[in-house]
């Protein structure tokens, strides 16, 4: 399957289980919100020149926000976290330069402890400006805070569960192939 | 330099996080939400029945003929004559809507119901359950309606004690979606937990009486002459399937009068 197909089925299926799964879920506290859908702007190839890369995390936040009713709050944070994304591979990319090797950021591609880094910082950044936007509008800092770290929380869980189940094998990219 | 110009443009998009939305996108996200509800709807069949047999059960018991005359001699008549002083102008209209999407999790939550502008939904207008008030439209497309849920950080609505008739306003404070809270109700008032609070007279979108919730605990606020009351929501925001959208056909003629008077001693 072709990288881009693959891409819009990603785009297509984690806005539906965000919306129609995750999001009916009855809250167990107003702290626990599970968001996984920017789980599909941490999987984007690694050869996506950044402007494309900011352009889709914007128009994949926008598609959401229609479902939920808040124009502009989750595409600024997808739209942040794209951008940022970037910089947070290269710095953690060993030497070997595996973002020419593979094609995108996975365990196996960058390894398990940079991989987990990569996603902490991502999802811990979505989220604060997530809340930070929601919290603007009303809202104490304890919430802020609570809200942050029980979200957070919740994703890192959820991406963890995501990765052992849909294990996505990367091929290993050489000149020859 | 596309990330910034995309980022200021976000900026300015935030500010209209509440604004009404445009016809397509609703329109769309809307048809989707009813494909998804088809499949949804089976699972809450059970209690959606029997919230409409209780609804049924009451409107049974307003019906003329479950009332009967003490005695012979005053039996219940209609009236025959033409010019009816007594005849009412119907200043409710109820139009029945199911929902096909709500949320409860979220700090803004809304529900999209099966009505829209063709079907004479407008902003503005009151919606309620069989068992309590919902919320109010904000913005409509051709089939499609968006609803303000009660549990919306920015909603408010005025509403009265049952018993005393005390008038405060109800708004949510975001962390339970089962419990809103009521503010503005003078220490004067009786009140036990228990008791119901209904939409006022004031509220010129809801009609007067319909149940907002029940009181679950009394704060007694030292600080103020008020008490902050948390009620239980009498509609159960998980699993409402079908909505009452009233359409106050005064309403417009009320607010031009309250905006005019308004603007004249500015």
């Amino acid at each position: 399957m072709s990288e881009l197909l693959k891409n819009i089925i990603r785009f297509v299926l984690f806005i539906f289980v965000q919306v129609f799964i995750l999001f009916k879920v009855p809250p167990l506290h107003r702290f626990i919100i599970p968001y996984l859908y920017f789980l599909y702007v941490l999987w984007l190839p690694f050869n996506m020149p950044r402007p494309w890369l900011t352009f889709i995390g914007f128009i994949f936040g926008l598609t959401l926000d229609y479902f939920t009713h808040t124009p502009g709050l989750h595409a600024a944070a997808c739209t942040l976290i794209a951008y940022v994304r970037p910089f947070i591979i290269n710095m953690l990319i060993s030497q070997e330069g595996s973002d020419k090797n593979y094609a995108s950021p996975s365990a196996i591609s960058m390894g398990w402890a940079p991989y987990a880094t990569y996603v902490l910082i991502l999802t811990l950044l979505h989220h604060s400006y997530l809340v930070f936007l929601e919290w603007m509008n009303f809202g104490s800092f304890l919430f802020f805070i609570g809200k942050v770290i029980g979200t957070t929380a919740i994703s890192l869980l959820l991406i963890l569960l995501t990765e052992l189940l849909f294990f996505r094998k990367e091929r290993f990219r050489t000149n020859t192939a | 330099m596309l990330q910034i110009i995309a980022l200021s443009f976000l900026f300015r998009y935030n500010k209209f996080h509440q604004a009404a939305f445009s016809n397509v996108s609703a329109e769309i996200t809307g048809r989707i939400n009813a494909k998804y509800n088809g499949i949804e709807y089976y699972f809450s069949l059970k209690s959606t029945n029997d919230a409409l047999v209780k609804e049924n059960e009451k409107l049974n018991q307003l019906l003329k003929s479950s009332y009967e005359a003490p005695g012979l001699l005053n039996k219940l008549m209609t009236d025959t004559v033409m010019i009816d002083s007594l005849k009412k102008i119907q200043k409710y209209v109820y139009r029945e809507a199911k929902v096909v999407a709500s949320s409860v999790a979220s700090q803004t939550n809304y529900l999209t119901i099966h009505r829209g502008s063709s079907q004479d939904i407008k902003p503005n207008m009151g919606v309620i359950s069989p068992s309590g008030i919902v919320g109010t439209v904000v913005s409509t497309s051709p089939n499609f309606a968006i609803v303000m849920s009660m549990l919306h950080r920015q909603y408010t609505v005025v509403v009265k004690l049952k018993n005393g008739g005390e008038r405060g306003k109800v708004e949510w404070d975001g962390v339970d979606p089962s419990f809103v809270t009521l503010r503005d109700i003078p220490k004067s008032a009786k009140m036990n937990t228990g008791d119901s609070i209904v939409t006022s007279e004031t509220s010129s979108l809801f009609p007067p009486g319909i149940l907002v919730g029940t009181v679950n605990e009394i704060v007694d606020d030292k600080s103020s002459n008020f008490y902050v009351v948390r009620l239980k929501t009498a509609t159960n925001f998980y699993n409402v399937q079908y909505v009452y959208v009233i359409d106050n056909t005064q309403f417009e003629e009320q607010k031009k009068l309250e905006d005019s008077t308004r603007k004249k001693f500015q």
